[in-house]
């Protein structure tokens, strides 16, 4: 059975807001294809005001998926439109304290309804902007069409491709063999043919130039920022950010807010960025979540005393 | 009440006249049989003798073609490669759409390395077409593997009438009997069946251990090579507690043969009857008249599986669903599929499958549970009408949510 956290179990359980609500004036109803799971979500929208005074929900679907439909009644209860437009997939599932990987289209099918029944309210028609294929990195949560429309759009030729392009594969490995198929195939469509042995596509980054004399640290710590300002489109795309802290001798403290806030993928991350670092500054550094900073300096004070 | 287990065609609990007969192999007689010293003494007659209560159990004419395994998909995996190996001029293999993945996944697996593959559908009941069968077995086919009995819906094929056919055709045959071995008399020698799998834990022996039963005479290649250990044909050293324990544990299902088909068949009769009667819009899938006397596949519209399955748990019941949600893999069971089960109910599949442990009380608290359930979940179901407590009016075109 799946690993569900007891918020999960709890919005399943005891369900708030279910059933449809009388008088609705927005209504979005959504499903995913490849679990079968659909929802209907009901609003009443107070037209002076714009404000959610009502919202229901009725879900066919598994327990992550009435769990989400349940806390994405209660989140957007109060709300203006315009801020529950606002409300990502990723906030459903962290209100829930997170989903298994399998289970985070779950959370996209309400943030989903979500749009679709604003759509409604205001007369226009509502149209999905992804499709949703088997699931592939399970580290990730990365799925099928994903990756075909990264190949397609980036020709890849290889995993290490799809891994720079797309992190599946990334983790723990085993999906390299799903990855070479869907490689197959679609260099098959394209008329080529997958060589395991080919050389990787480059990646195409912002360069910041590589530091070349001393810097004082004012120099330094500029550099630093520099050299994240430049990833942050890559962190961006995927919901998440990251801020510079502060920066003690060689250990470089960072806060990874929104989608990297402890997913699985943080760690890695902060690898890439401290790899990127050394590159530029040409020295050896560490780059520390900035919770564990407060820890760490103590203990060097307590060293000091 | 205690939880109540009615997952047996997942696995079995371990008998604990099984686990008594094992523990003198981890403690004491630990010897390697091969070797010969006091340690080992008993081991290999030991094993002798498991291999004989497998043999009788199945039927086979002799005890030399039983081949222990790791398990169920190893016996499989050997049985079907062995038969492309032996015989590399024939490129086709037929299997049918509801096999296990253990089946499955090697078939398309193969089928990219150049095999043609033959999957035979089913009816709306799960029924094999064997006509359409007959006219498929030719000299291109290295082997025909089909199940004895489905794990889902518990639907028995007819492998014996289907192996005479391939065997009148030249063709080899495998059956995957993981669900049949200890819950249906079979009688091997009297039928042409050439290989068949058993899984251990699936009879209340450990996990870990199986059997490919090889008929004398049938061409085979071994897949895994070694030492000697098995006549050469399954090098590895023999894990020899689950052996003795798999021995016993077929001994037993020897002796519970009739209270299967008696008692625990009466359990399961009872069960879906009163779930049919008490519960509205569910209906009981696959061949009704042709069953394992364990086994009940219940399909409950409007609503999901694991969702159902999630309320069981709280009421400490143990099934299991064919819906997507519970597999992993997000696709929904392609035994429903295969059996064209509109999705709606497909979904909503509880499989309840029973075993000599089991009592008629467990079945009387699941009854007493079951309609509040359903009614719970059809309350949030859009496709639920619950002012009129049926099915909204006309509700695939009611509820028509945006795929994708």
């Amino acid at each position: 059975m799946w690993d569900y956290s007891d918020k999960v179990k709890e919005h399943f359980f005891t369900p708030k807001n279910a059933g449809a609500v009388v008088g609705a004036n927005a209504i979005g109803e959504v499903g995913s294809i490849s679990c079968g799971d659909a929802l209907r979500l009901t609003l009443k929208v107070n037209p002076e005001t714009e404000i959610i005074e009502e919202s229901g929900f009725q879900t066919f679907g598994c327990g992550s998926a009435i769990a989400s439909s349940s806390v994405l009644t209660e989140i957007i209860k109060g709300m203006t439109i315009d801020e529950a437009l606002k409300v990502t997939n990723q906030d459903i599932a962290n209100e829930l304290d997170g989903l298994p990987p399998e289970k985070m289209h779950c959370s996209v099918m309400g943030r989903e309804a979500l749009q679709a029944a604003v759509a409604n309210y205001r007369g226009v028609e509502w149209k999905d902007d992804h499709e949703e294929g088997a699931l592939i990195c399970k580290c990730f949560a990365i799925d099928a069409v994903m990756i075909e429309e990264m190949i397609w759009a980036n020709k890849l030729r290889t995993v290490e491709d799809v891994t720079n392009f797309t992190k599946a594969g990334g983790g723990c490995a085993a999906c390299h063999e799903d990855i070479e198929a869907i490689l197959e195939k679609v260099l098959a469509e394209k008329g080529e043919k997958f060589d395991a042995t080919a050389s990787t596509a480059p990646v195409e980054k912002v360069e910041v130039e590589k530091v070349k004399t001393p810097l004082t640290s004012v120099q330094r710590i500029k550099k630093i920022e520099e050299v994240l300002t430049s990833l942050r489109p890559q962190l961006m795309a995927d919901g998440g950010d990251v801020e510079l802290v502060e920066v003690v001798g060689n250990t470089v403290y960072v806060n990874m807010t929104g989608a990297c806030n402890g997913c699985q993928m943080a760690a890695m991350t902060i690898a890439g960025i401290q790899q990127r670092l050394m590159e530029v500054l040409g020295e050896f550094l560490r780059v520390v979540p900035a919770s564990e900073m407060k820890k760490l300096v103590n203990i060097e004070g307590a060293g000091h005393a | 009440m205690p939880d109540i287990y009615l997952d047996n065609n997942a696995t079995t609990k371990v008998d604990s006249a099984v686990v008594d007969v094992m523990i003198p192999f981890f403690l004491e007689q630990y010897g390697n049989p091969s070797s010969i010293h006091k340690f080992a003494d008993g081991v290999a007659k030991a094993l002798k003798k498991a291999r004989g209560q497998v043999q009788e159990l199945i039927g086979a004419e002799h005890d030399s073609e039983i081949i222990f395994t790791s398990c169920g998909t190893e016996s499989d995996s050997t049985a079907i490669l062995s038969a492309i190996k032996a015989q590399p001029n024939r490129k086709e293999i037929i299997t049918t759409t509801v096999e296990h993945a253990a089946i499955l996944n090697l078939c398309d697996n193969l089928e990219k390395e150049g095999y043609t593959i033959h999957r035979l559908p089913v009816d709306k009941c799960g029924r094999l077409n064997v006509e359409a069968y007959k006219k498929m077995l030719s000299d291109q086919v290295a082997i025909v593997s089909v199940m004895w009995a489905n794990n889902e819906t518990g639907t028995i094929f007819p492998v014996v009438e289907m192996a005479e056919m391939a065997n009148a055709a030249g063709v080899m045959f495998h059956t995957d009997a993981v669900q049949a071995v200890g819950k249906i008399p079979m009688m091997l020698q009297d039928t042409k069946i050439d290989m068949l799998s058993i899984s251990g834990h699936k009879l209340h022996a450990p996990k870990g251990i199986g059997v490919l039963y090889l008929r004398r005479g049938t061409r085979y290649r071994s897949l895994l090579r070694g030492g000697h250990q098995e006549r050469g044909r399954r090098a590895g050293t023999e894990n020899t507690a689950s052996i003795v324990g798999l021995g016993k544990a077929c001994e037993m299902a020897m002796e519970h043969m009739e209270y299967e088909n008696v008692q625990v068949k009466a359990m399961r009769d009872k069960l879906e009857q009163g779930i049919i009667a008490t519960v509205p819009n569910s209906f009981i899938t696959g061949d009704l008249n042709n069953r394992l006397p364990n086994t009940t596949d219940i399909a409950f519209e409007y609503i999901e599986g694991e969702a159902i399955l999630m309320l069981l748990n709280k009421a400490g019941i143990a099934a299991s669903s064919g819906s997507a949600c519970t597999s992993g893999s997000l696709e929904p069971s392609h035994v429903m599929r295969a059996m064209q089960i509109p999705y709606t109910a497909a979904h909503g599949t509880i499989r309840f499958s029973f075993s000599r442990y089991n009592t008629m009380s467990e079945v009387d608290e699941v009854l007493k549970v079951m309609p509040d359930i359903v009614a719970v979940l059809r309350k949030l179901s859009p496709y639920w009408d619950s002012v009129t407590n049926e099915p909204v009016a006309n509700p695939e075109a009611a509820f028509t949510p945006t795929f994708k």
